[in-house]
Order: structure tokens, then sequence, then C-alpha cells
């Protein structure tokens, strides 16, 4: 610990500055997609409806957090600690939707 | 023990190898954080999938009583609140105080525009006594309002779409009333010129925090105000 010289890491005291142009082009996709959900919204799909709602919703979740989070230009830590709490996020969904169809669809009379 | 823990004007603490390394460090416990906080408003979302699919009738219902306009004005404000937020911390990496404070600013009126028309759907819904839970007793107006949409019977249970209304837009507006303190004490540490490039973890970690409550609403605007 004594003896860290600065130097060691100077290659990595520069942090990644986004351009002011990249946050405002962020900022303009995530508008227009939100457009384009609403205006999906009004068409009727069917069931397809919840999943393009959801697929726009993750492009938009994916800018905000690969520009505006930072982690376009952030260690693999951190990306793996956030895609962590989408696979146990989905791991819960996956359980739920076991014990719904396997027991509330075969015993329930709702 | 080193004392020589001075980078760039910024005194880091003695436990780290550089302010490289404290920065990071700071930033991984965030994003920690930030992870406990999705499987939180996960285990909401998971619910509401899990009683969408059991119950679909009232939730079709339920969704009724949402006005996809005020929800699209609110997606509006809660993006350009985090256009501005992360401005807030370009501006104090170039060390512009002045830029930083303003576009900080605009983020805490952004997140006040959001309580706000957030206060005026809320107070729409318990005026109709659609509250969440026991506190449900749907009165002569919001059977008016069901009526006037098409639905003539009103499902018993329908209680238990505003629980989930409430329970997930609740917890996600207690999430923009912090994020809007803790953006309120980085302006104040701004303001005294305590950021630089060398130094601006405080508001890179606020600001993480703020997009994740923008990331939630990014969710929830489609799941309850357009999906049915």
């Amino acid at each position: 610990m004594a003896n860290v010289k600065s130097n060691d890491h100077s290659h990595d005291t520069e942090h990644h500055f986004i351009p002011l142009e990249t946050y405002l082009k962020v900022f303009g996709a995530l508008i227009f997609l939100t457009v384009i959900t609403v205006l999906a919204a009004q068409v009727d799909f069917g069931a397809l409806n919840a999943i393009i709602a959801f697929a726009i919703a993750s492009v938009k979740a994916i800018l905000v957090l690969a520009i505006f989070m930072h982690l376009k230009y952030d260690n693999m830590m951190n990306r793996v600690i956030i895609a962590s709490s989408a696979f146990f996020l989905l791991v819960m969904y996956f359980f739920c939707i076991i014990d719904e169809v396997t027991r509330i669809v075969q015993t329930s009379n709702l | 023990m080193s004392t020589a823990n001075h980078q760039n004007g910024h005194h880091y603490a003695h436990h780290f190898e550089s302010a490289e390394h404290e920065y990071e460090t700071a930033k991984q416990g965030i994003w920690l954080f930030l992870c406990t906080e999705i499987l939180m408003f996960g285990g909401l979302f998971v619910g509401y999938a899990y009683f969408h699919h059991v119950y679909p009738e009232i939730f079709k219902i339920g969704s009724k009583f949402t006005d996809w306009r005020l929800g699209a004005a609110n997606t509006v404000v809660l993006l350009t609140s985090s256009l501005t937020m992360a401005l807030g911390i370009y501006y104090n990496q170039l060390a512009d105080k002045k830029k930083a404070l303003t576009m900080l600013g605009i983020t805490v009126v952004c997140g006040a525009i959001f309580m706000l028309i957030k206060y005026f759907e809320y107070s729409h819904k318990i005026h109709l006594g659609l509250a969440p839970g026991s506190w449900y007793h749907i009165n002569e107006e919001g059977i008016a309002e069901l009526k006037a949409k098409g639905v003539d019977a009103i499902p018993g249970n329908l209680a238990l779409y505003f629980s989930f209304y409430f329970m997930m837009t609740g917890l996600h507006g207690i999430h923009v009333l912090i994020g809007m303190g803790l953006i309120v004490w980085v302006m104040m540490r701004t303001a005294r010129g305590e950021f630089s490039g060398a130094y601006y973890t405080p508001v890179e970690g606020v600001g993480l925090f703020w997009h994740l409550v923008d990331l939630v609403w990014i969710y929830l605007f489609p799941l309850l105000y357009l999906v049915t």
C-alpha cells in the first residue's frame, strides 16, 4: 500500500466523458420510442400488444443503461451485476408461471 | 500506511490505491444496490403478471381508470429529467458549476411535475373510492364512470387492480421523492464547488439511482396505461 505510484494507474484515471451530442441523440431516440409505444397500443394486435410494448420498453431500458448510466463504457463487473438482477427476475417469473399453469389453471374454478 | 493519497486535488480514503479505485468501488456499491432495487420492483411486476393472467377481466376494467395521456406526459417528464441528470454529471465533470446546477435544478423540477401529475391521478381515483385493498369502496361516481366506458358488471374483487396500481406507482413515487432529495443534496455540494473531472462520485451515484427510477417507469407506463 505504501508506495503506490499514481502513474501505476495512470491509464485508468481518465474517465470516459460522453459527448453532449450523444446524450441528446439518446434522448431523441427515447422520446421517439415513447411515441411508437403509444401508437402501437392504439392498434389491436391481440396478445402481441403486450409483447410489442415490452420489447420497445426493453430497447429504451438498454439505451438508458448503456448511455445515461454509462454501462457502455463501464467495467464488466457492473454489467454482470445488472444482468444478474434481470436473470434472477426471470427465474422468479418462471417459477411463478409454472405454479400458475400446474396448480391454479389445473385445480381452480375461478 | 501511505499519506500521499491525493490525486488531481481530490483527497481519497487511505484504504484505496488511487482515486480511480475509490470511484470504481463506490460505483460498484451503487450497482449492487440497484440490483436489489430491481428485484424489489420485480416482485411487484411478477405479481402483476401472475394475477393479470388469473383475473384478466379485473385488470382490463381497472386499467380503464388510467388516462394514457397523463402517463405519456409523465414519461416525457421523466425522460427529460434523465437527460438533464446525465447533463448535470457531464457539466460537473467539466467543473462548470453554473450549468451543472441548472441541469440538476431542472431534474428536481421535473421530479416535482411528475409527482404533481401523480397527485391529480391519485386524488381522482380516491375520490371515486378506488383505493387499494380494504380501503376500496367504489362509489356511485366510480360506477357511473365505468358505465360511461361501457362496463356494466363490476367484479367484486376489482380492488386487486388498485392494490397493484397504488403499490407499484406508490413505491415508484417514493423513489422519485427520495431521488429529488438526493439531487438537492448533490446540488448543495456542487454549489460549494466540491466536484470536478477528478471527483464527482456522489453525482454519478445519485444519477445512477435517478436513471433506475426512470427505468422502472419505462416499464410501468405501458403496463398500467396502455396494455389492457
